[in-house]
């Protein structure tokens, strides 16, 4: 098998247009040699799924800033579930949230959240870590 | 996953389940284990989509277009598979895709499927993962399958030859656009689109196109070249669009073309894919130590480039693969 | 006019010059050379906020060339010390902290509490489905009702909003975009159904929809549809509400997205040319409408960088107006902004230290000359804020406004030779990006060729970089970082109750309205638009009245208008 770039989407769902921390993720992994597949603002979780499985990505990474991520992460977690790709798809979270929550979302599946101040090399470790071991126990 | 398994996720596939669809796209493209040999499978059941090529300069609102075609054949009842091309990078081999932000409008219809490639450092945009991701989509029962691709020079000419139909998008303003044209784009194209049309100087655009087809030789094939316009935005010339590509197809079939670019098609296939099983198997560990030596000798001047490059591709190409007895 | 050169008064004669620059040298080789030898400077260069290099030391002869003109006294022409004659010796800048969240009741209450604690004017923040134009009931708006402001759909809303508040008494601003013109409506509808005298409204309306696609991304419709919303609202204001700014230009939201100070500026003023030409091309005379065009900064953490910022902005904007655009009237040329300290900034780790940065923030802002000022809650970098952090933010402003004294002194930095040398640095480098612009095609063009997209992503990948790096320093984040938990802070706890009331009265005023009025209005509303010449903020206004929605405003437009979709730069 030759050395396959690891695939992340990335994600804007809900209404914020707070895009700044996006793009500098994806920068950051496109330079680390990762493919990233950008769906652009304003995004339905529906719709999100549905690009993930089409695009086959190992990560998922939602960025999310307006607040409704206790709505919207649990939404995609049951979509993901309910079309059977939940174990396929390693589902991060980044943007502005109170702890107590980000607990929350680990609980639920979101495998990781990246605050704000979480720096590019960090974000590229977290996504090269959690897929290989995801790849470790598949 | 063994060989069983992909050929399992290819009943599911051809039964239209997406992720198995998906599954087998990326096992193909990044050759896990087992794909080699489902691949004779998926050619088998393929055969029945209407691979479209879409092409332009940067900016000519490729994306838009697709997106803007995908309404229109959605609306004649077709199901359509979309693969866009976005080249990686050659520093890091990472790549940012995202044609797929203009074709959200479909994001949830079942009858649409849109899968983002990288040209991952393979010489020209459309590669043997492009093929076979083409051959999955075919065999899972897609109508249509649109290859886009944004390159700019060879890339363009690799996509005709596995296209059906190529569509060359230009745009009015970009002199460039032209100039690209001539550089090689004209000849392949089936149909000319000039997308933005309702901007100033679409008109002569497309008078130019026309009249520079006027002057090549290509309508002794007996298909006469449309040159159309489009606005994506607001869906103007779609359906003209959508009827000159059925057009297209209905004269490949009639005129017998069909079966000769079929055969185009698989000869270009079959030429690029050895080059680049040639270059891997050149580029693999255990022919390196066999590589520094012919270095060393050139170096020396024991001998010249071309006779250490002969040496080594006769020492990785194993001619005896090329044995008339092995059946097909 | 301006003067030639040659009439211009320099600020000190060639003689001091060449005397100053000899000590300068003098110094350089002795007292200088000797201490370097023995105690080399921490850096080899260094760089302000917007990466331009600054130097040792200042002298008057990195003024020489600055003309008198170009400096001059406060409230008069270039206004690079400060709009008005006397300025916080008359009154303080306005505190208006920003607020809004939950149900009109919700955020009626906490502008209650914000006027008890000493407040002088309010700013609401709406909610992502209100800034969208999309209704409360909307599946697109599920978990985002009341979340990041408060949620407006209909007149009633507007009225409880500001329920017991005196709308002629306080100024009140609206940061609102793309459906800016739908909010501005509701408010002047709410004033008619109140009896209240137009001429006496004062507050503002950001519909600074330009930004939008540079840099915030609220929008609905294409750029042409939009400018042309925005030029209605400006001339609907003109001549009708004396003491209403109808649209607030604002460079907050570019620096927020990660731009430079520089770019802030330059890209707000290329804007700002953009909607001055677009009214002017109208046939609305420029004193008519540009004395009331309000800006909207962010105050950065490189305090000098900023108050020089804010001088060169007043100053090159004063020259446009009179010199490009051939306002006569002073009132054109004087712009005035408010400012929010820089959210960006604030960190999750350490909290408290945020009050802090806030604070310094502040203090340059005061000392820019802004007109109004938000202070940044401490905890903005975990939810809305509480109503301790907006009260220890109003405090700080307070503070400043009245133990510190610097109000006493107009523009007190005037003349330091390094705020004068950084505030002309300032003015050319704006000038040089407006020649970049220009040569583009102008603004317009220049956001179809995503060029203040990319610059902006640039300085934003940049910045991270260089903090990840460690070479801009964020206390508590990459250096004096606090091993194990931290400081805990209290947040404010959204009542999970509120989106869903807030559902059920919009659907109790959606039964109870007379739907064919709605539907009336509607219909003439968009017979308007087909008018690209005819305004449409009367029938929007019809339209509110007869308690039609914003996201039924929105959506019946939407059809003739399009909707907008980026090409995102990385």
């Amino acid at each position: 098998m030759t050395d396959t770039p690891i695939r992340v989407l990335l994600a804007k769902i809900g209404l914020d247009g707070h895009d700044r921390g996006v793009k500098i993720v994806a920068r950051a992994l496109r330079d680390a040699g990762m493919e990233v597949v950008y769906t652009g603002l304003h995004r339905t979780a529906a719709e999100v799924v549905a690009t993930a499985i089409q695009e086959d990505v190992d990560v998922i990474g939602v960025s999310l800033l307006s607040g409704a991520h206790m709505t919207l992460f649990p939404q995609i977690i049951e979509l993901m579930k309910e079309q059977g790709v939940f174990d396929r798809h390693i589902l991060m979270g980044g943007g502005v949230m109170p702890d107590e929550d980000v607990e929350t979302l680990k609980e639920l599946g979101v495998q990781a959240i990246l605050g704000q101040d979480t720096p590019p090399d960090a974000i590229v470790e977290c996504v090269r870590a959690l897929v290989l071991a995801r790849q470790r126990t598949v | 996953m063994s060989a069983a398994a992909w050929t399992e996720l290819l009943e599911r596939a051809r039964g239209g389940h997406v992720p198995s669809i998906s599954r087998l796209i990326s096992g193909l493209e990044s050759r896990q284990p087992g794909t080699s040999e489902v691949l004779t499978d998926v050619y088998a059941a393929g055969g029945r989509a209407h691979v479209i090529g879409i092409t332009g300069s940067p900016g000519a609102g490729k994306s838009c277009l697709v997106n803007a075609l995908l309404g229109e054949l959605r609306g004649r009842g077709m199901r359509v598979a979309v693969i866009a091309v976005d080249p990686s990078s050659s520093l890091t081999g990472g790549a940012i895709l995202g044609d797929r932000i203009r074709m959200q409008d479909h994001a949830l219809d079942q009858g649409v499927f849109v899968r983002s490639m990288a040209t991952r450092g393979r010489l020209g945009g459309v590669s043997r993962a492009t093929v076979d991701a083409v051959a999955v989509l075919d065999a899972a029962g897609w109508d249509t399958v649109i290859v886009e691709t944004i390159g700019v020079g060879q890339d363009e000419l690799e996509i005709v030859r596995i296209a059906h139909t190529t569509a060359i998008v230009s745009v009015p303003g970009l002199g460039d656009d032209i100039q690209a044209i001539k550089a090689g784009l004209l000849e392949v194209g089936d149909i000319h689109v000039v997308n933005k049309a309702d901007r100033p100087g679409a008109d002569r655009t497309a008078a130019e196109l026309t009249g520079m087809l006027m002057l090549s030789d290509l309508r002794a094939s007996g298909w006469t070249l449309p040159v159309l316009l489009t606005v994506a935005l607001d869906g103007t010339g779609l359906p003209e669009f959508a009827d000159a590509l059925a057009g297209h197809l209905a004269w490949l079939r009639s005129s017998g073309e069909l079966v000769r670019r079929e055969r185009v098609a698989a000869a270009a296939s079959i030429r690029a894919i050895a080059k680049e099983l040639l270059i891997e198997r050149i580029q693999d560990p255990a022919v390196g130590s066999r590589f520094d030596e012919l270095v060393e000798a050139v170096a020396a001047r024991r001998t010249d480039p071309t006779s250490a490059a002969r040496i080594l591709v006769d020492g990785v190409a194993r001619p005896s693969d090329l044995n008339p007895e092995k059946t097909l | 006019m301006s003067a030639t050169p040659d009439e211009l008064t320099t600020l000190i004669t060639d003689a001091v010059r060449q005397a100053v620059e000899d000590d300068v040298k003098s110094w350089e080789d002795d007292e200088l050379a000797s201490f370097l030898a023995r105690h080399p400077e921490s850096q080899e260069e260094y760089l302000s906020g917007s990466r331009r290099t600054v130097k040792r030391v200042y002298t008057p002869a990195d003024v020489a060339d600055i003309p008198w003109e170009d400096i001059g006294l406060p409230g008069r022409f270039p206004f690079t010390r400060g709009p008005y004659p006397t300025m916080y010796r008359g009154r303080p800048w306005t505190m208006r902290q920003i607020a809004g969240f939950g149900t009109p009741d919700e955020t009626n209450e906490r502008f209650k509490y914000l006027i008890a604690q000493g407040q002088t004017g309010l700013s609401v923040d709406f909610d992502m489905p209100t800034l969208m134009g999309i209704d409360s009931d909307d599946p697109r708006s599920v978990g985002e009702v009341g979340r990041e402001g408060v949620a407006i759909d209909v007149l009633d809303d507007m009225d409880d909003l500001f329920a017991g508040i005196d709308l002629e008494e306080i100024s009140v601003s609206m940061t609102i975009n793309p459906s800016a013109w739908i909010v501005f409506a509701l408010y002047v509808a709410l004033a008619e159904r109140r009896g209240l005298d137009l001429n006496k409204l004062s507050g503002t309306i950001q519909a600074d929809i330009l930004k939008e696609y540079i840099a915030q991304k609220e929008w609905i419709y294409p750029p042409e549809p939009s400018m042309r919303i925005v030029r209605d609202s400006i001339a609907f204001a003109a001549g009708r509400m004396a003491r209403y700014n109808p649209i607030n230009i604002s460079g907050y939201h570019i620096s927020e997205a990660g731009a430079t100070p520089l770019q802030e500026a330059a890209f707000t003023i290329a804007m700002t040319r953009t909607y001055v030409q677009e009214v002017v091309n109208a046939g609305v005379d420029i004193d008519a409408f540009a004395s009331r065009l309000s800006f909207f900064f962010v105050c950065q953490a490189d305090f000098f960088e900023e108050i020089a910022k804010f001088r060169a902005l007043r100053r090159v904007y004063a020259k446009m107006m009179k010199e490009e655009f051939g306002a006569t009237n002073p009132e054109s040329m004087r712009m005035r902004f408010h400012t929010q300290t820089a959210a960006a900034t604030l960190t999750k780790p350490q909290p408290l230290n945020n009050i802090v940065r806030t604070a310094l923030q502040a203090l340059a802002a005061v000392l820019g000359g802004t007109q109004s000022l938000h202070t940044n809650g401490l905890d903005e970098a975990y939810a809305i804020p509480s109503e301790l952090a907006m009260k220890v933010a109003l405090r700080t402003q307070q503070i400043i406004a009245e133990e510190t004294n610097v109000t006493q002194v107009i523009d007190p930095l005037g003349g330091s030779y390094y705020v004068e040398a950084l505030t002309r640095d300032f003015e050319q480098g704006i000038h040089e990006y407006l020649d970049k612009i220009e040569a583009l095609g102008g603004t317009l063009r220049a956001i179809e060729l995503n060029f203040f997209q990319r610059e902006i992503a640039d300085s934003a990948y940049d910045f991270a970089k260089r903090k990840a790096a460690g070479e801009r320093t964020v206390v508590g984040v990459n250096k004096y970082v606090d091993e194990g938990e931290g400081q805990k802070i209290e947040v404010h706890k959204i009542d999970p109750t509120s989106e869903r009331r807030k559902i059920e009265r919009l659907q109790e005023v959606k039964r109870k309205r007379d739907n064919e009025r709605v539907q009336e209005t509607l219909a003439v509303l968009l017979e308007t638009a087909k008018n690209p010449d005819a305004n449409l903020m009367p029938a929007t206004i019809e339209a509110v009245k007869a308690q039609a929605s914003m996201g039924e405003i929105v959506k019946t437009l939407e059809g003739l208008f399009g909707r907008y979709t980026e090409t995102p730069v990385f």
